[in-house]
Order: structure tokens, then C-alpha cells, then sequence
């Protein structure tokens, strides 16, 4: 191609001796051309003659983003005083055709540069430097009050970013464009509830692996004997092994890994740390078996029957190494038979996304978390859903279980206990007893404080399913080691907020 | 002129309550040439013009008899006016004549006119919903084309209920389409044509910069869009709202308090705003980031209006001040006739050099305001430090002044109120004849303890400069005398400065009030309850006057024949007299007397009562103790203050009950800030001052073929002047009241030519006495002025007058009469001789 038109930006702005940067452009069917520029301006132009149609002055700083919504009719922008603009194109007189963009409602959800926005049909949708992700609905798009009609901040991803080795008693901690590897402290005294007990072995740090290039880092593992590290970012997939000498460790990377088809959005090494499971972009899932010393081959790659495309997301494997479990962008779940490689069955559609899923050590019932806070349990064997899950699908979860705001993000299970399922989401943490009564919705569900108070005889009564602790918060992750330790991380917000850099200066009247 | 049965209470010029609309600008007229030249201003029950080449008020049209709530433009004559008054009625007049053309009467009070150029012969108002309280309802008032002056429009139709009762708050929309009203935290727009109302509101939460009530509207000129003003200071543009889901607006903030008013530019490009900030904000195409301001426009802004034209903005404060700016956002000109202040604590007080009356304007400055011209003379300003417009800040304000005899010395205080200890600060002011403007001579602080209750210098005519003493009276007990001194500081610019001479106290009772002699030679200190009399040379105690209980409000000496009397009035509602001569108790009144004012010309004094919710004037002499003049009634406020403000020239009164305002003038002012007058004027005669109805032609601007015509004319009038006796009546003929109002009346209200050709016919005739009838009356007019002091004379002149009704203004009364009283007039005129006829 050619340069058809060049449209020079700062023309007007002459007595500037700065530079304008055109931070980001949007091209609309009508043949309009909107730029945002440093200068703070939000400009239409026609791309046939080249010329400035409108010039709306939005902010003193830049204009760092732009979206277009679907039907052309509004336009986001952000800048980087925290501040995002809604224009929208109205018309200027009632049932003439003459439009015209016209600045509307400003929203000041950040702190930071808002470096991306986008526009659906009923939301505003920003993410700013401020770790912050904000939807912001349409009042006037929605029909009715609901879930999808408050406003959503988003601090963490609804991921896992932690992985633990039960056995090295080790965790990896994802970063943007590191990981950290840390070995957890012991204690070998006991005490009672809320009591702090001093650690005879202090947590150690023991690498730090930086990624190289500008990458940041998909998803990453550890496997559950800590030798393996395994981090894939979007174009490369990297594999370590590390070594550990009394008080030394080594760490090298596995050369030669086998090409794959990447990006990989999930890792997941097996239980016996023999292979890892590698989730593609494609649909399907490849396994790649770790050789001692320091090897790996391919060793099958796992397709769904429907021969679906859509990325792999999640995975869980069962702990007897026979059953894999692999959940699409179109939200099914495909269970495969590892010791026959084939695929095994499918989990029944549900219309929404899975936030979390875990297979049973000792059951291999996989247990499925929804994003609308439904809880599945499906007997892989079986190749149905378990009489549990009947059951409280036909009783119905609890009011307040069902409006919480945040999705699991991590089950896992009480090998001493099979009918105790560990979930967690970043406010609180849950111990599911399946052998209890489930909670009606007249019931407290958050009811361990009060039950403290009661004696033995009532307590008996009030107890149900739900056990929440909402000690720690914002809750990474919960993992249970081994049958008497239980890990928890979590990361306070001011941790991260105050390594941010400082917003930008702003005169405010009266302070 | 025609002695009438008593006084009346006449309101004076600028002091008009308040400004009840937004004001209007004329379009434009073919004579003045492009552009506005007038500003048509709702004033009390007033509607005023003033001519924007000079800011002068060239008609007063009343006939309301309530507060004029709105002025608009009829939009289908542009030399016509709609204005409505809380007296239930519409009038229309013709504003260039200011004469009004029809009245239509609703019969309900109406608190805003919009009138539309789309409605062809209705206009909307805003009235009170009949059963309930505090609802308002915009109704459209059909205006029956029917002949007649006084018309009933009684043809309602609602068209939107639960208005706001303030004209700002509904707007209407592009070309007459829609109708945006604005209430609390409700806005409701109705479409006329798809008959569809919506209501947006606003979250009525208060946030913590205070609540988001709206306050105002305006709607765009062009485009489909409503701007409102909220009372956080934000102001709103919304736009699609014929739907009721998908509406939406921006927010536009700059102003930190509320909103007072928002006009679009005529294109609608622009924004205008207004709040208590005193500064204007110009919002370039609705945007945040840019915007234009005039600051430091005064006092807050109430309202703002445009020119159709778009080359002049008009804001109206609060103060009652009116400004002009040009389109590029400069100050033009500003009208201020007396400025509202938020309360006057200098009393009223009469400039010796100006005879402007003195009191307090802006904040922290003096007004000198001349009653003559309605007009703002200057602002002093004393306090000489920012104001800053906020709610609930303790400021310095200005509290005493006086003058001396002379108008040489100025004297002020100011202090700031604050409960524990007040800043107090004494200036003393030097008229500097070069500068033409005070000048700071000495400045002290703390000069009492506490505050300052009163301050008189003493007057003494021919005194000079070196025997000028000021005393002041203080809460702390004391009173302290001030005199000059020679400065002794050689770096001082000044000769003399002023410092403190001699402290006073009476058993240690609170100073009050203080008064000099009329000659200067003894002081008179209030104290609580008790009158102190001191001799100002020696300081010695002379006398103490007492009436107890109660405690002394005001105290005066009497002046000219009446000086050995000191008067008193006191809490307990006592008015004493007393003779310094004798040292005893001369009479007593038993009156509440809030106001005691001595006339400095002459022996008068006035007082002013207050009981039961209505004001009485008593004018007595100390001599004598049955009162003069009483005026029961005088008005429904309470009136704090008043003063005499001397004539230039006696008038002439004939009754000798009202001979005290001969040589002095005597103003009020009420409570609510409005300034009063007392007049022996008839009411037409107040209305339509001769002067004022030539102003519009003398107010022409000046063009080439204006200064041609002008050339010719005076031409002409040189030779009229070489042309001797006959010419010269003639032209006086033309010059006739008669003949100005059947020239100068517009053609559809003068009476039929048959009724009018008799006068003018006359007017031209010259009489057997060289004189016609109506040049006789004006002449007596101008001889009674002169020949006063001859008493007999006079009497004979008025007798005269009483029969003669007022031929100007009755025309059409007069003209049956006039054969029958012509002759006995002339009989009379002969009777007596008039030696000044001999000079034309």
C-alpha cells in the first residue's frame, strides 16, 4: 500500500512548542477518522480531504485511549488524569438528521493513565495504572436493576497467580514480568485460635526469575515436588528445572522444548510431577512428558471431539493421574482419560463462564464453580452429575452466597475429610461440608461468629454446608499442604498502591 | 403649584426594591442605527428605560401597583413591551413614548412573562395555583385583540403545574418548541407540538459539596439542548431528552457556590454564567476546558440577559447595580443609582460639599449618591482590603461616618464582628482639593475598647481647621475627644494628624450617643440613661439631664431660635425637651421614637415613631410642644433611618404646614432598604418630569446630517432672534406644553383632530395680553418661584393656582373650561402688575 493522506495533528496548536502525539485513532464507517492526542484533544476528521470536522478539548492532559461502541453512536475515551469521557453522537434538533458528537458524562474511576477502554453494548469499560479495572453500565441501556447494572471495580484477575508445591512446601508467585519462588516457614509449637506462633524456620526467598523482553507472562506453574518451574508468556513458552542443595539452589532452563502452538493460557503439572499439561489457544490441550535430568518431549495433544478452537483456560487434573479435566472460551468442560488418551465425556452446558474447578483426590468428582456463584459436582466415573449436586440444585444456594460479587478462584479438598471441598474468592474463604444441611435462605450464612457464642446443644441445630472465614483479605490464595497446615497469601492493596507512580498533579478548589 | 391635601410618601429614584426579571434590551431601530440603544429594567413597580449611550433613565413607566415581575418584548413589535407586575396585570405599552398602549388584568398574581414570537396572541406566565399554597402553574394568557385600553384576559390554559415561582426557572426552547422547568431536583420539559412532557431529576442526595437543587435555565437558541444551574455550582447541558431513557448530559463546573443565572449567546455558541462569585463565566462551546471570565464585577450576580443582536450582555446584581459588557467580554458601562448593601450601619448622612447623601455601598466602601441625578457620584472605599463572597465570614465592614461642617474632614470607622474582641479602626479622611477625593490623614486603631456607638464633630460654621474637634462615644464607657495636632514626624507628607485630647466618663455607664451645640460650645454625652452636658472648652461636667426609666436612644440639640433646647428620646418611649437655660424638663411626648432628626437649615425637627407595625412622622419645633406636622401611617416598614437633605433652592410651599420642607428635603429609609421621600408634588406630575421627556431626542448620537440640521437650526434661531418681539413669541408659542404634546404624542392616542385644533389654534394666537392662557400659568409658575419672600403676593398666586387644574395634564378637562376661566384668569392677571414682562 501507500500513504493515501497524511493529516498533520498539531497544525492549529502552532504556539506549543511540544509535540503531539496521537495516542490512539478510531476509523468509523462514515468515513470519519477520531484521534485522541496528547494535547487533550478528541478530534474527527474526514479521511478523504483530510480536514478537522470537530475538535473537542477534553482534558489538560493526554487523551491516552478511545473506543468506539458497536453502533457508532459513542465513543470512550481515557486520559491520563484517571478521567474517561463519554461522547456521543446526538442529533441536534429534534427529527432533523443533522448529528453531532457531543462530549456527555465524565467518570473519575482512577487514579492513574486509563490506558485502555472499550465500549460494549451496555457498559463502559476502562483499566487504568491504578491496577484497577472498572466497568462502568449504561444506565439508560438497562432494562432493569440487577447484577449487571452496578458499578464493578476489578483490582486482581480472576485467576490463579499462585501455585504451590504441597511436598517442597514451595510457592510461585506470578508476577507481570517476573515469577518469585519463596520456601514457606514452619512452626513446631501448636496453640489455640487467633493465637500467632513463632516460626523456627523463616520463609526464604529463593529465586526470582525475570522474563525477558516486554512480554508479560501468561500463566505459570510449579510442580508439586518443586523441581519444575514452567511460565509461558505469549510467544514463548519456558521450562526450568531447579535444583535444591542443602542451602543452595540451581536453576536451568530446559533447552529444546518441543514447539507448541502458542500462547498457552494454563499449566499444570500432574500430580506425580512426571508431565505437564499444557492448555493451547486452539482448543487443545498438549501433554509434554519431563525427563530426568533435564528433558521434555511431547507426548500426545488431546483434542476435543467437536473439534472446537476455542482457547483452554482452565485445567485440572486428578490426583491418581488418570482423569484431565479442560474448560473452553465457549465454557465446556471436556473431561479426558489420560491412561487411554481420549476423550472421556462432557460436562453438561451451563451459560456461564467457570471461574474455578478441581477434581477429588479421593472421589474424582470434579467440582465446578460458575460465575454466577453456582457450585456443580460431577462424577467423572459416573459420567453425571452427583446426588449432592441434585440436591442443592433443587434447594438452591443461598441468597447471599449467590450475590456475592467476586468468582471462586481456587477448590481444593481435605484428603482426611472427602466431603469437605476448600473454596476461595478475594474476600473470604469457604470450608463446603457436604455432610451438612444446606442453608435455607432465612438462615445466616456467615454465621461462625455467632455460632462461637453458642453452647455445644445449639450449635449442633445452626450448623450448615458454609463455613466462612473472611479473615484474610484480599485472598490470593488457599491451599491446603498437607492435613494440618493450611496456606494462605494474601496481598494488601497499599502494598502495590503505594509503589505506583504518582498520579498527576491536579489543582483542586478548596483543598 | 397646587397645594394638595397632604403629603405624599413618594419612593426615590435607584432605590427601588429589587430587580424582579431579567432585564431587556430594545432591538434595533432605524433611527439610532444598528444595534441596541435602550434597556428596559423591571425596578420595583417600575419599569425603567435607560439609554445605553449615556446610562441614563429616560422613562419611568408605572401603573403597576405591585412589583413588576417581568418585562418582555412584544415579539411582533419590537418598539413594544409586555411587562407583568404582582398586581395581577399585563401591561403593554409603547416604550418609546412611555405611554402605555393596553392593560389586560388577569386577576391572579403573576410572577413571571415569557412571551414567544411562535404564539401569535398569547404569552405564558407563571401563577399561583388557586387552593394551594406555595404551587405554582405556567399558564399561556390569551391577549384579546379587542379596542379599549383596560382589557380582561381571563383565557387560561395550564401548560405545565408545579413550576418554580422565580422567572428563572422555566425557559423556553428553540422557536417556542418545548418548555424546560426547573424545580428542586426535578426538571420537566414539554413539547408542544407532540403534547409530551418528560421529568428528569437529578439524585437528591447531598453530596459534600452541598445539595444539587437546580436553580435556574436556559435553553439553546439553535440547537435541541437545556442548560441548568445547580445550587453546588455545577451547571448541566442536556441534550436528547425527547427520550426519557436515553437522555444524557454533561457537567460543567467552574462556580463554587450556586448558580444565580445562565444565558446563551444568540448563536448559542457560547454560555454565560453568573453566581455570588461576582464573575461572569463565558463557556466556549460547551466546553470544560475552555472558558473566559470577568471578575470583580462587584457584588453577586442576579440576573444576566443578551442582546438580540449578541453585541451586548447585561447582568443585574444584587446591590441593584446594572452592567453592561461588550460580546468580547469587557466591561462597558455600569448603571447604579443608590447601591443595596446588606446593611447600612453608617446611617444616613448628607454630604456637605456634594449634598450627595453618604452611607454604606459595596463592601467596605462609602456611596456618594446624588439625589438629584439618581446616581452614583462615587465609592470611597474605606476598608481598603479584598472582599471575599463567601457566606459566613466575619469581615471588616464600615460602621460610623461623619462629616465635618465644611465637608473637609471625614471621619470613619470600621470594625469586624467578632465576639470576643472586635477590630475597631478610627480613620480620619482629608478633602484634597487637587485630587478632588479623600485622602487618608490618620488612621487609629483600637480608639475604644469596644464598640463605637456614635460620632459627631463639631459643627461650627465659620470655624477653622485648628478648632475642628471630633468626638467619639464608646461602649467602653468612655467618650473621647480628638483634636489636630501639628505633626511632628518629618518624614510625614501632612501638616497635622489627629490624636486624642480628653477622655470622659459618667459613673462608668456606657456612652450612647453625642451631640454638639449648635454653636459649638457645649456637648452633649449620652450615657444609659442619664444626658451629660459638657463644656467643650474647659471639659467640665455642666449638667445632667435625666428621665427615667429608660434608656436615652437619641439625643439633638435644638438649632437657630429654639438652641437652648436639648431634645431626648428615650427606651421607654418618652420624647423630652429640655431647657439648658433653666435646666428643667420642658415638655414630654410619650412616643416610641426610633428616629430624631434635626433640619440643619432651619428649627424643624423630625422624628419618626414606630408602633404596631406602622411608622408616623411628627415635625415639631422644641418651643413649641404641639407638633407641627403629624403624618399617621406613613409607611408599613419600619424605617431606621433619615435624614434632611438641604435644597438648592427653597421651594415654595404655600400651607404653612408644610413649611419645614421649604429649605430642607426629608428622606427615609425603611428596613428593606428603600429610600422615601416626602412630596407636595402631585403623582402625574412626579411621573413625567418635562426634562426627561425631551432626553430620548437629546440622547441621540450625533451624525453628520444630525450636525447639518443643527447648523440650519441655529441659524434659524439667530434670525428669529434679529427678528424682534413677534418671532420671538411665536417661537415661544411652539415651545408651549400644548402643542410639545400634540406634536410628540403618537398618533392612535391622541384625542380626534376636531377635539385638539381649538388648543393648538390657541396656542398660536397671540393674546390680548401678549399672552395665551396656558403661557400665563407657566409663567405665575416661574414668578412664584422668585418672588417668595413677597408674601402677599404669594398668597395671591396660589389663590390663583388652586382653581387652575393642570392644563398639561388634563388636556382634554381643560379645554371646556378654558373659554370660561380664560377671562377671569386675565381679568386677574390684569389686576396685578407684572414689571418682568417688560423684558421680552
Amino acid at each position: 500500500g501507500q500513504t493515501v493522506k497524511r493529516i498533520m495533528v498539531n497544525y492549529h496548536v502552532q504556539k506549543v512548542k511540544r509535540e503531539c502525539i496521537v495516542w490512539s485513532i478510531a476509523f468509523l464507517s462514515s468515513g470519519t477518522v477520531v484521534t485522541s492526542d496528547s494535547f487533550g484533544r478528541v478530534q474527527f476528521w474526514d479521511w478523504e480531504r483530510g480536514t478537522l470536522q470537530e475538535s473537542h478539548t477534553v482534558s489538560s492532559s493526554a487523551v491516552l485511549s478511545l473506543a468506539v461502541s458497536e453502533k457508532e453512536d459513542s465513543i470512550i475515551v481515557g486520559t491520563s488524569t484517571g478521567a474517561t469521557y463519554q461522547f456521543q453522537l446526538l442529533p441536534v434538533k429534534i427529527g432533523s438528521m443533522e448529528k453531532r458528537w457531543v462530549r456527555t458524562k465524565p467518570f473519575q474511576h482512577h487514579t492513574h493513565d486509563v490506558r485502555a477502554v472499550a465500549h460494549s453494548s451496555t457498559a463502559l469499560i476502562s483499566g487504568g495504572l491504578d491496577a484497577q479495572l472498572v466497568i462502568r453500565p449504561l444506565m439508560e441501556k438497562m432494562q432493569k436493576k440487577g447484577y449487571d447494572a452496578a458499578l464493578r471495580k476489578f483490582t486482581f484477575p480472576h485467576r490463579r497467580l499462585v501455585s504451590c508445591a504441597r511436598k517442597a512446601r514451595l510457592l510461585l508467585f506470578q508476577f507481570s514480568q517476573h515469577l518469585e519462588l519463596w520456601r514457606l516457614g514452619s512452626t513446631e509449637e501448636t496453640g489455640k485460635d487467633g493465637q500467632v506462633l513463632p516460626l523456627c524456620q523463616m520463609p526464604e526467598h529463593l529465586l526470582q526469575l525475570k522474563s525477558k523482553g516486554p512480554e508479560h507472562i501468561y500463566c505459570s506453574c510449579i510442580s508439586p515436588c518443586g523441581s519444575w518451574v514452567a511460565y509461558c508468556t505469549a510467544s514463548r513458552f519456558h521450562l526450568y528445572r531447579v535444583r535444591y542443595k542443602d542451602s543452595s539452589i540451581s536453576i536451568k532452563k530446559v533447552p529444546k522444548v518441543p514447539k507448541l502452538l502458542l500462547p498457552a493460557y494454563q499449566l499444570q503439572f500432574s500430580a506425580n510431577s512426571d508431565s505437564l499439561f499444557v492448555a493451547s489457544a486452539r482448543g487443545s490441550v498438549h501433554i509434554l512428558q519431563l525427563l530426568e535430568p533435564k528433558g521434555c518431549r511431547h507426548l500426545h495433544t488431546l483434542q476435543p471431539p467437536s473439534g472446537s478452537s476455542e482457547a483452554v483456560y482452565l485445567l485440572a487434573s486428578s490426583a491418581d493421574g488418570h482423569w484431565l479435566a479442560a474448560v473452553g472460551g465457549d465454557w465446556t468442560i471436556h473431561i479426558y482419560n489420560l491412561k487411554c488418551v481420549k476423550h472421556h465425556c462432557t460436562v453438561p452446558m451451563y451459560n456461564c463462564a467457570v471461574t474455578a474447578l478441581a477434581i477429588n483426590p479421593i472421589t474424582n468428582n470434579l467440582v465446578i464453580a460458575y460465575s454466577d456463584q453456582q457450585l456443580f459436582e460431577f462424577s467423572i466415573p459416573d459420567k453425571q452429575y452427583t446426588s449432592w449436586s441434585r440436591t442443592v440444585q433443587n434447594c438452591g444456594l443461598h441468597k447471599v452466597w449467590l450475590e456475592r460479587d467476586s468468582p471462586i478462584t481456587h477448590i481444593t479438598f481435605n484428603p482426611k475429610n472427602p466431603s469437605h471441598i476448600l473454596l476461595h474468592d478475594i474476600y473470604m474463604f469457604c470450608v463446603l461440608d457436604k455432610s451438612l444441611p444446606l442453608p435455607d435462605n432465612s438462615a445466616l450464612l456467615m454465621n461462625q461468629s455467632t455460632l462461637k457464642q453458642l453452647p455445644e446443644t445449639a450449635r449442633q441445630r445452626q450448623l450448615h454446608a458454609f463455613k466462612i472465614c473472611k479473615k484474610f483479605q484480599p485472598l490470593l490464595f488457599a491451599d491446603l499442604l498437607d492435613e494440618n497446615c493450611l496456606v494462605m497469601v494474601e496481598r494488601p492493596i497499599m502494598d502495590f498502591k503505594t509503589q505506583l507512580p504518582l498520579p498527576i498533579q491536579q489543582k483542586k478548589f478548596g483543598t | 403649584m397646587v397645594a394638595p391635601a397632604s403629603l405624599r410618601v413618594v419612593r426615590c429614584g435607584g432605590s427601588s426594591p429589587r430587580h424582579g426579571a431579567r432585564a431587556v434590551f430594545s432591538a434595533d431601530s432605524k433611527q439610532v442605527g444598528p444595534g441596541p440603544s435602550y434597556l428596559l429594567c423591571a425596578s420595583g413597580d417600575f419599569v425603567k428605560m435607560y439609554s445605553l449611550a449615556t446610562e441614563e433613565t429616560l422613562r419611568l413607566m408605572g401603573g403597576h401597583g405591585g412589583l413588576v415581575t417581568g418585562v418582555q418584548l412584544n415579539p411582533h413589535n419590537c418598539m413594544q413591551l409586555y411587562s407583568s407586575s404582582l398586581d395581577g396585570s399585563i401591561k403593554l405599552w409603547d416604550f418609546m413614548d412611555g405611554i402605555p398602549i393596553k392593560t389586560f388584568t388577569v386577576g391572579y398574581k403573576l410572577l413571571a412573562l415569557y412571551a414567544l414570537a411562535s404564539c401569535e396572541d398569547s404569552v405564558f406566565v407563571v401563577i399561583p395555583k388557586s387552593g394551594e399554597r406555595d404551587t405554582f402553574q405556567l399558564v399561556s394568557v390569551k391577549l384579546t385583540k379587542a379596542a379599549g385600553q383596560d382589557l380582561e384576559a381571563k383565557e387560561l390554559s395550564v401548560v405545565l403545574d408545579g413550576v418554580d415561582a422565580s422567572p428563572k426557572c422555566t425557559a423556553f426552547g428553540r422557536e417556542g418548541e418545548y418548555v424546560a422547568s426547573v424545580k428542586e431536583v426535578n426538571l420537566q420539559v414539554y413539547f408542544f407540538k407532540h403534547k409530551q412532557l418528560n421529568r428528569f431529576s437529578v439524585s437528591a442526595m447531598k453530596t459534600k459539596s452541598g445539595n444539587n437543587h437546580f436553580t435556574c435555565v436556559a435553553c439553546h437558541p439553535k440547537e435541541d439542548c437545556i442548560a441548568t444551574g445547580h445550587a453546588d455550582g455545577k451547571i448541566r447541558l442536556w441534550r436528547n431528552f425527547y427520550h426519557r431513557k436515553e437522555y444524557t448530559f454533561s457537567t460543567l463546573h467552574w462556580h463554587h457556590d450556586t448558580v444565580m443565572d445562565l444565558a446563551f449567546s444568540v448563536e448559542g455558541t457560547n454560555l454565560l454564567s453568573g453566581g455570588v462569585e461576582s464573575v461572569l463565566v463565558l463557556w466556549h462551546n460547551e466546553s470544560d476546558c475552555q472558558k473566559d471570565f470577568l471578575p470583580r464585577l462587584g457584588s453577586p450576580v442576579e440576573y444576566i440577559s443578551m442582546s438580540p443582536d449578541g453585541a451586548l450582555c447585561c447582568t443585574l446584581h444584587t446591590d441593584n447595580r446594572i452592567t453592561i459588557i461588550n460580546s468580547n467580554l469587557r466591561f462597558s458601562k455600569s448603571i447604579q443609582g443608590l447601591i443595596k448593601s446588606m446593611d447600612i450601619k453608617t446611617g444616613l448622612v448628607v454630604d456637605p460639599r456634594t449634598k450627595a447623601l453618604v452611607l454604606n455601598g459595596e463592601p467596605g466602601h462609602l456611596q456618594f449618591y446624588s439625589l438629584q441625578s439618581d446616581q452614583q457620584l462615587f465609592s470611597l472605599d474605606i476598608v481598603q482590603r479584598q472582599y471575599i463572597h463567601q457566606a459566613g465570614l466575619n469581615q471588616v465592614d464600615l460602621v460610623k461616618v461623619a462629616f465635618s461642617a465644611q465637608g473637609n474632614w471625614l471621619a470613619t470607622v470600621e470594625e469586624r464582628e467578632e465576639v470576643t474582641d472586635p477590630e475597631l479602626q478610627l480613620k480620619l479622611w482629608f478633602y484634597g482639593e487637587e485630587t478632588q477625593s479623600f485622602k487618608l490623614n490618620t488612621r487609629i486603631n483600637m480608639p475604644h475598647e469596644d464598640h463605637i456607638t456614635d460620632m459627631c464633630f463639631r459643627d461650627m460654621d465659620e470655624s477653622e481647621d485648628d478648632s475642628l474637634i471630633l468626638v467619639t462615644a464608646g461602649r467602653d464607657c468612655v467618650f473621647k475627644v480628638w483634636v489636630m495636632v501639628e505633626d511632628t514626624d518629618p518624614e510625614a507628607q501632612q501638616s497635622v494628624s489627629w490624636s486624642c485630647d480628653f477622655v470622659g466618663s459618667y459613673h462608668n455607664y456606657q456612652a450612647t450617643n453625642c451631640c454638639f451645640s449648635e454653636d459649638g460650645s457645649l456637648l452633649a454625652v449620652s450615657f444609659e440613661e442619664t444626658v451629660t452636658v459638657w463644656d467643650s472648652v474647659t471639659w467640665d461636667l455642666k449638667c445632667t439631664f435625666c428621665h427615667p426609666p429608660g434608656k436615652i436612644r437619641n439625643i439633638c440639640f435644638g438649632r437657630l431660635t429654639c438652641s437652648k433646647y436639648l431634645i431626648g428620646a428615650t427606651d421607654y418611649g418618652f420624647l423630652c425637651c429640655w431647657n439648658l437655660l433653666s435646666c428643667a424638663l420642658e415638655w414630654s411626648a410619650h412616643l416610641n421614637i426610633l428616629v430624631l432628626q434635626p433640619d440643619p437649615l432651619s428649627e424643624y425637627i423630625a422624628a419618626v415613631s414606630w408602633l404596631s407595625k406602622e411608622s408616623s412622622l411628627f415635625v415639631f419645633k422644641p418651643n413649641e410642644p404641639r407638633p407641627i406636622y403629624i403624618q399617621r401611617n406613613l409607611c408599613k416598614e419600619k424605617i431606621q433611618l433619615a435624614a434632611f437633605v438641604p435644597r438648592d433652592e427653597p421651594e415654595a410651599i404655600s400651607a404653612e404646614k408644610y413649611l419645614w420642607l421649604r429649605r430642607s428635603q426629608l428622606f427615609f429609609l425603611t428596613d428593606t432598604q428603600e429610600l422615601m421621600t416626602l412630596s407636595t408634588k402631585s403623582l402625574e406630575e412626579r411621573l413625567t418630569p418635562a426634562s426627561k421627556q425631551l432626553a430620548v431626542e437629546e440622547s441621540l448620537p450625533v451624525t453628520p446630517f444630525s450636525l447639518l440640521l443643527g447648523k440650519h437650526r441655529r441659524q434659524q434661531s439667530q434670525e428669529d432672534i434679529d427678528l424682534g418681539k413677534l418671532v420671538a413669541y411665536n417661537k415661544h408659542g411652539q415651545d408651549s406644553p400644548a402643542v410639545k404634546e400634540l406634536l410628540h404624542t403618537p398618533a392612535h392616542v391622541l384625542p380626534s383632530a376636531s377635539f385638539l385644533c381649538p388648543i393648538f389654534i390657541n396656542s398660536l394666537l397671540i393674546s390680548k395680553g401678549n399672552k395665551s392662557a396656558e403661557e400665563v400659568a407657566d409663567e405665575v409658575e416661574m414668578e412664584s418661584e422668585k418672588t417668595e419672600d413677597d408674601s402677599d403676593e404669594e398668597r395671591d398666586v396660589t389663590e390663583m393656582e388652586q382653581e387652575d387644574t393642570n392644563p398639561m395634564e388634563l388636556l382634554g378637562e381643560t379645554i371646556c373650561k378654558l373659554s370660561k376661566s380664560q377671562e377671569k384668569e386675565l381679568r386677574k392677571i390684569r389686576k396685578m402688575d407684572y414689571s418682568w414682562i417688560s423684558a421680552f
